[in-house]
């Protein structure tokens, strides 16, 4: 697809450009629906229903709250550090938007099909916490730096567990590549890395326990980096105002909002990825292959969504000792000591 | 081993509570919601509730009971006397009316639902409706002029009732002269033998 782009236009940037904004495709619509499924879920698991005039069940309100941010005065603080402030949300956007360039959506779609994939996908997503410092930094307010600040300790801290399981999955697939790692895994759902992986039955069986651990520990460090609540103490509103984004209005806030849940997406995509088989269908090669895979990869991408704002809705807030607790105490230790076995069986088996 | 146990059994305890928290929030996502939307779909108000404030003007006396009862006197009343020519009409319950009442304003921007005037009542006229939406922008507006009588109409029964009370003041005018006369008479017959009584005063 990529090649196909590239030869509509020889010899020009205008090509690649528009290689960079097929994404945009992807991102601006799931906004709107997860916006709207975030908002349903969450009234829902209230006993309210959420917006019902805007539309059949206020399904144009999400339009309406992008419209109402457009024309929204976009306030900058007198005492604000005016560069930086205007820059932020858009490295923060930036940061979020890269990974998007190694997600292998379909078999014969990924933006850049990297040999370094996954270490390219680490490295990158810390460029938030840089946008996030950035912005608390320069709204010159106490909130928003305490904010900014909480963000980048819980950020730095939850990479490390992250880092952690996505090397267990480079150790065990051989390959750092996305689109490879996926095309491992596209044998049917038996085949995904959460059920062992495509290997014989014993080493299967042996690795299972311990991918299920990986599984978990990713799926709560991946919460933990789009800022959500249980982890939410960047944004908390009781303590905090809003964090880093208290100043912020108009279509400087609709990017950092924008950009929450593209990171959202970005995050549950690597679960997807790492161990549920990427664009591979369940079924092995039946409904598979074209839109099949597209359909599979955001099918369970959203699944993943669905998860997180469920727990979202769920949980309250951690402090923030228990945050690093969590992390350093028990996320850590757990995919290092799965990753050491994983090692082992590797090595035997 | 004490602290690995807890350390372990904080981890499990903690995978546990979240999964029962997660199930109740999976639950109450499937549990009908007990959303009304207001403005389409209204509430059913209890049988005995107090809202805003109607009179039936045409069974009003004019007793002015509701007045007295306001506990935050939102009840204005000005009434204006009958004259025997005029048919008032009865109330629905057969009561004849004897006053105007040209002005019968309730603000009911200080009324506080008490329902205290509704009681006293003698022809059952003010009574609580169910009408609860009747919000405004001027305060002013919130003032009800429950009263039916025109401008001209209430001039016609001031005039009248003036000229009755003119009238009515000179026939006890003219009685009195016929009084003092009558008794100057009798003082001029009985001489000083009785003593001075005391003249009614006018």
């Amino acid at each position: 697809m990529i090649d196909w782009i590239l030869t509509q236009f020889p010899d020009s940037i205008l090509g690649y450009i528009i290689i960079c904004a097929v994404p945009l495709l992807f991102i601006l619509p799931y906004a709107l629906v997860t916006i709207y499924l975030e908002m349903k879920m969450s009234a829902h698991m209230q006993d309210r229903v959420a917006y019902m005039r805007t539309g059949w069940h206020g399904t144009l309100q999400p339009f309406a709250d992008i419209l109402k941010l457009l024309q929204k005065e976009d306030i900058i603080p007198t005492a604000a550090d005016k560069f930086l402030f205007i820059l932020a949300p858009y490295i923060v956007f930036i940061g979020t938007y890269a990974t998007f360039a190694v997600l292998p959506f379909t078999s014969s779609y990924i933006g850049s099909d990297l040999d370094l994939g996954l270490f390219y996908l680490v490295a990158v997503s810390s460029l938030v916490v840089v946008g996030i410092l950035m912005s608390g930094w320069a709204s010159n307010n106490k909130w928003s730096l305490f904010g900014a600040l909480r963000s980048a300790a819980q950020i730095v801290s939850y990479e490390i567990p992250t880092a952690l399981v996505l090397l267990s999955i480079v150790m065990i697939a051989g390959t750092m590549n996305m689109q490879q790692l996926s095309q491992l895994q596209s044998g049917g759902i038996s085949d995904w890395y959460i059920f062992g992986g495509p290997f014989p039955i014993v080493k299967k069986l042996l690795l299972l326990p311990l991918m299920f651990i990986l599984f978990l520990v990713q799926l709560t460090a991946s919460m933990a980096e789009v800022n959500r609540t249980p982890f939410d103490i960047p944004e908390a509103e009781s303590e905090l105002v809003q964090g880093y984004n208290t100043e912020y209005s108009g279509m400087k806030f609709a990017i950092f909002y924008l950009a929450e849940y593209a990171n959202l997406f970005a995050v549950s995509a690597i679960t997807v990825v790492a161990f549920f088989g990427g664009w591979g269908s369940p079924f092995g090669s039946f409904m598979s292959g074209g839109v099949w895979d597209l359909f599979w990869f955001v099918l369970k991408g959203m699944f993943f969504v669905s998860i997180n704002i469920w727990l979202r809705w769920t949980l309250p807030r951690l402090r923030v000792d228990q945050l690093m607790y969590v992390s350093w105490k028990v996320l850590t230790p757990f995919a290092l000591v799965c990753m050491i076995l994983i090692g082992y069986i590797l090595v035997a088996f | 081993m004490n602290a690995i146990t807890e350390y372990f059994g904080n981890i499990t305890q903690s995978l546990k509570t979240i999964s029962i928290g997660m199930g109740v929030t999976f639950k109450h996502l499937f549990t009908p919601a007990v959303t009304i939307q207001y403005p389409t779909v209204k509430m059913k108000l209890p049988e005995r509730s107090r809202n805003r404030l109607y009179v039936n003007m045409d069974d009003c006396i004019g007793c002015d009971q509701c007045s007295k009862a306001c506990p935050v006197n939102c009840i204005e009343i000005e009434i204006i006397k009958s004259t025997p020519e005029d048919d008032l009409g009865i109330t629905s319950s057969g009561q004849k009316k004897k006053l105007h009442v040209p002005v019968f304003n309730i603000d009911i921007a200080k009324c506080c639902y008490c329902g205290l005037c509704v009681y006293p009542c003698p022809t059952e006229c003010i009574y609580m409706t169910n009408v609860y939406e009747f919000s405004e922008f001027d305060r002013n507006n919130l003032i009800y002029n429950f009263a039916k009588m025109t401008p001209a109409e209430i001039e016609t029964a001031q005039i009248k009732v003036k000229k009755m009370d003119e009238e009515t003041a000179a026939k006890k005018v003219a009685a009195a002269l016929v009084a003092a006369q009558a008794k100057a008479a009798l003082d001029a017959t009985t001489q000083t033998s009785t003593p001075q009584q005391p003249t009614e005063p006018q």
